[in-house]
């Protein structure tokens, strides 16, 4: 163990945890430039046995976790999933599961709905099939189209999510037809993130002020058209809006996610984060980690913060920004997120936003091996 | 509303918090906290009862409660809300 940054607050107790993100496994059959998982993938043979997510799931609902997602990588690529679904569920934790579609089959889907899944929440990467499977690096459109038939044959809740970038934005419109022919509740529209696996392809992602409006635009539009029957939620770019996300809803405040390995973090990007000494499930109670080490309680509340964001009147609503994000860019976690107008850091980030681009540039796609550049794979 | 037996919508749960030690409906990306008798309320709606009987068993529990007025309005603010059937 390393020596923490900070001291944790001996009092109060933090408030108790809603939701725990599980990511069952980092393999994946896709291939995503903008993967939220971490650039360094855990191994299939580290990841925690079934029994093992029973127990955490337990301690979970005993910390006050109502909620789980439960995600990956690809979920289904787990045999065992069906018996992680039990163990939330009778642990009373409403369970949603997050997937690539692929390898979702009727028996499957039916498994996994005895076992107390509650709701699917599916990828889709373009409203094009060819976009699509060039995007994920995978062919898998076919299987997505299939895998939404199932879910609302089974009555479920299904909610789309696509992240967004400048090889899909303009087709936002498109994307929202797509989700509403396939019958979603919710369609969430994610613009990209730029940490880890995106920030890696930054240059290709990235897109410009004009898509954004536009596709602000229609959304805008959409969501008025189908008030009352599909839900759409816009996550916003905080690369053009010179406001902050309020990321995670504060550091520790609302919700943690398990790593493959029994890491537990504050958000999925926080692994990135140097000297954090990732607390784990193998070592420790959840309950300890969660009230109590250093890693949960780094940027806990407003005591860690420096100007500008100490004296901000805003500084309980975005907490500063995402401590992912200042420190990709800045090299410090602890400063002000360079997304605030505010940050004497927002300069190295408008310089971003504000390049010229045109044209499409090749992806790194997610894979093991964070070093290795590859060419764009084709599908 | 005449007929209406409310349920709850299936991706619907209804359940108690032991940790936050209140009553909580939870749907997919969403948790609502119930306040005051909501829950009272809510668990009577099974689908079997009609809302004039829901009405009649809350007029039996809280003697002087304004249900007649209150409970059908609070059904429907919850149906429109997608979260009863």
């Amino acid at each position: 163990m390393t020596t923490p940054a900070s001291t944790p607050p001996a009092s109060p107790s933090p408030s108790p945890p809603w939701a725990l993100l599980a990511e069952l496994t980092h393999g994946c059959p896709l291939h995503c430039p903008y993967c939220s998982n971490p650039l360094e993938l855990v191994r299939r043979s580290r990841e925690l046995s079934a029994e093992e997510w029973g127990d955490v799931l337990r301690q979970a609902a005993d910390l006050g976790v109502v909620h789980t997602h439960l995600s990956g990588g690809e979920p289904l690529l787990r045999p065992d999933l069906a018996a992680i679904v039990a163990a939330a569920d009778s642990a009373g934790i409403y369970i949603q599961l997050v997937t690539s579609g692929v390898g979702l089959s009727a028996p499957r889907l039916s498994a996994l709905v005895s076992a107390g899944l509650r709701s699917v929440q599916l990828s889709v990467q373009h409203a094009d099939p060819a976009s699509s499977d060039r995007i994920a690096g995978k062919r898998s459109f076919a299987a997505k189209e299939h895998a939404a038939a199932l879910v609302r044959d089974a009555g479920l809740p299904l909610g789309l999510n696509v992240v967004l970038h400048r090889d899909n934005l303009d087709a936002v419109d498109a994307v929202v037809d797509l989700g509403v022919a396939w019958g979603a509740d919710r369609i969430e529209l994610a613009n990209t993130q730029f940490y880890g696996w995106a920030l890696r392809n930054r240059t290709a992602l990235l897109p410009t002020r004009d898509q954004l409006s536009r596709a602000r635009d229609a959304v805008e539009r959409r969501r008025e058209q189908l008030a009352g029957t599909t839900e759409l939620v816009w996550v916003v770019p905080d690369y053009f809006d010179g406001v902050p996300k309020p990321c995670m809803g504060g550091w520790g405040a609302v919700s943690l996610t398990v790593a493959p390995d029994g890491g537990v973090l504050p958000c999925p990007a926080a692994g990135g984060l140097p000297d954090l000494d990732v607390p784990n499930v193998r070592d420790r109670p959840l309950e300890w980690i969660w009230n109590s080490s250093p890693a949960f309680n780094r940027y806990r509340g407003t005591e860690w913060m420096s100007e500008p964001c100490r004296g901000c009147p805003r500084r309980e609503t975005d907490f500063g920004g995402c401590r992912c994000q200042a420190h990709a860019l800045t090299g410090e976690a602890a400063r002000t997120d360079p997304a605030c107008a505010l940050s004497p850091d927002h300069a190295l980030l408008r310089a971003v936003a504000e390049t010229p681009r045109s044209g499409t540039a090749p992806y790194v796609y997610r894979g093991p091996g964070p070093g290795t550049a590859r060419s764009p794979r084709t599908v | 509303m005449t007929g209406w037996r409310p349920a709850l919508e299936r991706s619907v749960v209804l359940r108690h918090d032991r940790v936050r030690r209140t009553y909580l409906l939870v749907l997919p990306e969403r948790v609502v906290v119930l306040e005051g008798r909501a829950a009272d309320v809510l668990r009577l709606c099974d689908g079997q009862r009609s809302v004039d009987e829901i009405v009649d068993v809350l007029a039996a529990r809280f003697p002087g409660a304004p249900v007649t007025v209150e409970v059908p309005r609070f059904l429907d603010r919850v149906r429109q809300e997608g979260w009863l059937r």
